[in-house]
């Protein structure tokens, strides 16, 4: 027997990086929202390593925050040390990534959600949906408490019938000993929704005092301020040093010698592991000839010892992950905390999700993060967000937000996953972006504010700032445009400095594009009438320098809009378009792609099948005209 | 997709006299008056043939002398803008016209493109519906078919080789921007970047020359015969001809009557050009006039300029070596058995590093000489025969055109020391290019080569 537990708009089903994103956005859209955990203390947890940002997975991060998300915000107040990665290279790859004091992490998250009006969170495990005439209801918990909503998300990450994996040992389980999701599994695959096996990994955590740093090189955060978030304006000051060390040929042999008792080669681990995060069992087997593997040793927080050992994940016996460390210089001594695991979970297939994130199979049921096929926390919160967004939408009977690939690595990211699904974790990669130059860590805000001003996420407050920020640029880009410098001595004197010459006259906007220029020098030369806030400088130095790529791009992006403005009916029957080719059909009725753009990106789809498609549904536009 | 210009040669090839190269698009008409010279197409009425040359406008050379019709919507085919381009049914020339109108902003169209939108655009009735889609999977099976036929397994190999040249490169700065602590890689400079570009771009070059060789053995050497009057044109002609076994082609119903004679001179096709025209009038120059025969001159891919060993060089001689500049040509002195009026060391002067032979073709003397010449001048390069059938695709040089683009683009951000990763962009899409011809575009094989090439993750 259940009992009535209460009726929401949205539920939110974990408390992860995706459901925290998912959570807040319901929230923030006006959505009476109830976010369900197993175990609240484990909110915004980080079961892997203790690090927030890189490449590309920076850039969303700054999107999540530029569209009202929280993830930003609070690793701004969690961080132990920041860096801005990518310097010496193009501003479209540049990319934040801070070391996060985890159990901080989980302490600020819980109380940015405590404290967010609209949410509600409450500890339980859910079994079941509640599925009415096909369409998702609410859920049931294992103490049968039914709570009602117009739409759930479900963001479970690794634990849907999770099973960790430790050399011969293994056992039911989520990540860090939590417990598994068993019956939700089972019944959503009697749903009838598929359901993959996928796996992932962590390396041992050692006790920072039994770490001999005399042997290991210093990896300090960067001391100029740095923020995710564009509201942040404190800055943490007193960061802690990351160190290196690497593997040799003992680590390796040793490796090789136990590789039988390995859960990924001994044949106890069916789920395919991402590429990108290898096990140092993976590595030493697959490049043979490297005399050696970088180390990280990232520390977990302030007020722990724990030190996780980044490059060394692996599924080997705890007993020879003891030995291998025994044999890294400055982890000789070494104390394991913690052991690394493999571990095993179930994930839904995504090319059965519209680009919203709601399922196709059932109308009000949205998943987002890891059970989604991705892998990383930065993907999970990117997903949340949308997810969160699109089911607060549809319960409040709002317009559904989907981000193009010229918008958002997010955007890149969802199209990838319900257009061609993933046969392994997925991760997002800069080279996976089209429209990588479009797409920058430095004009998230420009891409995205707009969009969450409109659904309610962005303050008054924030949204006027960000205005006058875009007034400032175009005005100060103008006026470059329209000042012309002329080739005076301290001109001359001045441009000699950074090795430019000047043989006459030129627009103050052509000098900043060459690559010597800087935007602190055109200042110098043509002071502005007041002094500009840094973030309006580097807009201006950024949009002048490569306005000729830039332009190039939006011009692809251009033809790419005109195909994806092309709208597939819902109605469209495959079967009755004659002449698309067999494989082509079978993947167009699974994807159901929303626009002729969508359907030319499905693998399998060729031209001609676009052409006869874009033939069809004009025709049925006929057909209609005509019957009028 | 609907508002490009799309542009394809519109007749069957090599059946008329007259070929017509067709585009449709709004900018149509925009495309065809850059290139004619002729009344201003954008401000005549629809529906109405215009006589004039078209011209290159990158070099202001005059290529054809064409009739253009303008129609602009929605009273036409595709009810969009159209313009049809007639011009000489030659595959040289028409092609060249097509390449043309590429240049100046219209994309190749894909099979029954023309027919798809005439239907997309209402102009088709709706029970034709049905017919259109079966036509656009014919023409792309069968396009793909001939495509692939004509794909010599060498070429693709060559592709694929510059292709994986390229992807390593790309994936290499990957790797530099994903995993920036990454120690194995050095950073990819510029240094190493321009040497990789370098080598592809001369590769395409070379197949676009091969392309250019593969069109010449199939269609002949244009080749003109050029001379003051009385040097002994037709007598190279007739020797040429009658030495050889000549294949002669009449072509009725163009402009005018013109004769093209094919020999075969020891294993090198040649077409002599306009024969008709010296024949009749012993003077090419003479009867057409000469910016006609500028053109000519421009369009043979050798020339064979005659001068008489019987009397001295004229200005008029003078003026042909300089019509010819950086053209292939070999100079003839002819009519040695006269006694000799004409400085030989100033004719060398004049030729440069181009061969120069002397004959007396009345007594059939230095026809070797010149034969072996004309082998030469062809097989210049260490380009044999059997490779020579390779690129012949319009498709396939327009996508190494602009590969080779692509690649400019890429290699003058090195200079201008843009970032890596902007600089990488082009790679990419030159990349994407080649692939295009091989029919694989496939994103996902850079993600692939990232991770089987380096070591990489947490």
């Amino acid at each position: 027997m259940t009992y009535d537990a209460g009726h929401y708009d949205v539920i939110v089903i974990g408390a992860g990086h995706a459901g925290c994103e998912a959570g807040v956005a319901a929230a923030k859209m006006g959505a009476n929202t109830l976010m369900l955990s197993m175990n609240l203390d484990m909110t915004g947890f980080m079961p892997c390593n203790p690090s927030v940002g890189g490449p590309a997975k920076g850039v969303v991060v700054r999107e999540i925050d530029a569209l009202g998300g929280v993830m930003g915000k609070v690793i701004d107040k969690t961080y132990i040390q920041m860096r801005m990665l990518n310097t010496g290279k193009g501003p479209a790859v540049r990319a934040l990534r801070a070391q996060a004091d985890k159990p901080l992490y989980i302490t600020e998250m819980k109380k940015t959600l405590e404290s967010q009006e609209n949410l509600t969170m409450r500890q339980g495990m859910v079994d079941r949906l509640i599925i009415e005439d096909g369409v998702c209801k609410g859920v049931i918990t294992e103490t049968k408490a039914a709570y009602y909503a117009k739409t759930v998300v479900i963001t479970t990450g690794t634990f849907m019938r999770g099973r960790v994996i430790i050399g011969d040992i293994s056992y039911e389980s989520g990540p860090n000993n939590q417990r598994a999701s068993v019956t939700l599994s089972e019944h959503l695959e009697e749903l009838g929704l598929e359901m993959v096996r996928f796996k992932t990994g962590t390396p041992p955590r050692v006790n920072s005092r039994s770490i001999d740093y005399s042997k290991t090189e210093i990896q300090p955060g960067d001391e100029e301020p740095l923020a995710f978030s564009y509201e942040t304006t404190e800055f943490i000051t007193d960061q802690i040093p990351c160190w290196l060390t690497y593997t040799n040929e003992f680590t390796h042999n040793i490796i090789n010698e136990n590789l039988g008792l390995s859960a990924m080669y001994s044949g106890m681990i069916k789920g395919t592991g991402p590429r990108y995060c290898p096990s140092i069992e993976d590595k030493v087997v697959r490049f043979n000839d490297k005399p050696r593997h970088q180390i990280f040793l990232e520390p977990e927080g302030r007020n722990t010892e724990e030190v996780y050992v980044q490059g060394l994940s692996t599924s080997l016996p705890e007993y020879v992950q003891k030995e291998m460390l025994q044999t890294i210089p400055g982890l000789e001594k070494a104390e394991i905390m913690r052991a690394g695991y493999a571990i095993e979970y179930d994930a839904m297939v995504p090319t059965q999700l519209w680009p919203t994130l709601e399922t196709k199979k059932i109308p009000g049921l949205f998943t987002a993060g890891q059970i989604n096929g991705t892998s990383g926390y930065e993907e999970a919160s990117g997903q949340g967000i949308m997810a969160g967004i699109n089911a607060a939408a549809k319960a409040l009977g709002k317009d559904p937000v989907i981000l193009d690939r010229s918008q958002a690595y997010i955007g890149v990211m969802i199209d990838d996953l319900v257009t061609k699904g993933t046969n392994e974790p997925y991760r997002l990669l800069t080279s996976r972006a089209e429209y990588r130059l479009l797409l920058r860590h430095d004009n998230a805000d420009m891409r995205l504010t707009e969009i969450g001003y409109e659904i309610g996420m962005i303050s008054e407050e924030r949204y006027a700032r960000f205005q006058e920020k875009k007034r400032l640029i175009q005005e100060e880009r103008k006026r470059l445009e329209g000042i012309i410098i002329k080739t005076e001595p301290h001109v001359l004197e001045m441009m000699d400095e950074v090795g430019s010459v000047m043989k006459e006259a030129q627009r103050a906007s052509d000098l900043l594009k060459r690559p010597e220029i800087k935007y602190s020098l055109i200042e110098k030369i043509v002071p502005a009438d007041k002094d500009l806030p840094a973030d309006v400088k580097e807009q201006v130095e950024i949009q002048t320098k490569y306005e000729g790529y830039i332009t190039k791009s939006m011009q692809q992006v251009e033809r790419m809009k005109r195909m994806e403005d092309k709208k597939i009916p819902d109605t469209i029957n495959y079967d009755d378009v004659s002449g698309i080719a067999t494989e082509a059909r079978e993947k167009l009725k699974k994807v159901r792609p929303l626009s002729v753009g969508q359907a030319s990106r499905i693998s399998g789809v060729n031209p001609a099948d676009v052409s006869i498609l874009l033939v069809y549904i004009e025709q049925g536009g006929h057909v209609k005209a005509a019957n009028q | 997709m609907q508002n490009d210009t799309i542009a394809a040669i519109s007749t069957p090839v090599g059946e008329g006299a007259i070929a017509i190269v067709r585009l449709s698009g709004a900018e149509a008409v925009a495309i065809a008056a850059k290139l004619f010279d002729g009344k201003k197409l954008t401000d005549v009425p629809s529906h109405t043939m215009h006589y004039g040359k078209l011209i290159d406008p990158a070099t202001g050379e005059v290529a054809e002398e064409v009739m253009v019709s303008v129609m602009k919507a929605p009273k036409t085919f595709t009810r969009e803008d159209v313009v049809e381009i007639n011009c000489h049914g030659g595959l040289v020339s028409v092609n060249r016209v097509l390449e043309l109108a590429l240049q100046e902003g219209a994309r190749l169209a894909e099979p029954g493109e023309f027919t798809k939108r005439a239907f997309l655009n209402g102009r088709i009735d709706l029970s034709q519906a049905e017919a259109v889609m079966d036509l656009i999977r014919a023409k792309t099976d069968r396009a793909m078919n001939v495509a692939l036929k004509q794909m010599d397994g060498r070429l693709s190999r060559l592709i694929q080789k510059l292709r994986q040249e390229l992807l390593e490169t790309v994936a290499h700065v990957e790797v530099n921007i994903d995993y920036p602590e990454y120690d194995d890689v050095e950073e990819m400079s510029h240094n190493m970047m321009i040497e990789k570009t370098q080598y592809v771009y001369e590769e395409i070059e070379k197949l676009l020359e091969m392309a250019k060789q593969g069109k010449i053995l199939r269609e002949g050497l244009a080749t003109a015969i050029i001379g003051r009057p009385n040097v002994g044109k037709s007598s190279l002609m007739n020797a040429l001809v009658h030495e050889n076994k000549a294949i002669v082609t009449e072509i009725a119903g163009t402009t005018r009557d013109v004769i093209e004679e094919y020999v075969n001179v020891r294993g090198v096709p040649l077409k002599l050009v306009d024969t008709a025209g010296i024949r009749e009038t012993e003077d090419i120059v003479e009867r057409i006039g000469v910016e006609r025969s500028r053109q000519v001159l421009k369009q043979s891919d050798l020339i064979l300029l005659v001068l008489n060993y019987g009397e001295a060089l004229s200005d008029e001689d003078r003026q042909l070596f300089e019509a010819v500049a950086g053209l292939d040509v070999i100079v003839i002195v002819n009519k040695t058995d006269l006694s000799q009026q004409i400085d030989l060391e100033e004719v060398r002067k004049l030729a440069g590093d181009r061969p120069v032979i002397t004959t007396a073709l009345i007594e059939e003397k230095g026809i070797d000489e010149l034969e072996l010449a004309i082998k030469d001048t062809f097989f210049a390069g260490e380009i044999d025969g059997g490779d020579l059938s390779y690129i012949s695709n319009v498709r396939h040089i327009q996508l190494l055109k602009q590969a080779l683009s692509s690649l400019r683009e890429a290699m003058n951000g090195i200079e201008m020391q843009m970032p890596m990763d902007i600089v990488q962009i082009d790679v990419t899409r030159t990349w994407e290019l080649l692939g295009e011809i091989i029919g694989d575009t496939v994103h996902e094989s850079l993600i692939d080569q990232l991770f089987s090439q380096f070591c990489l993750g947490k």
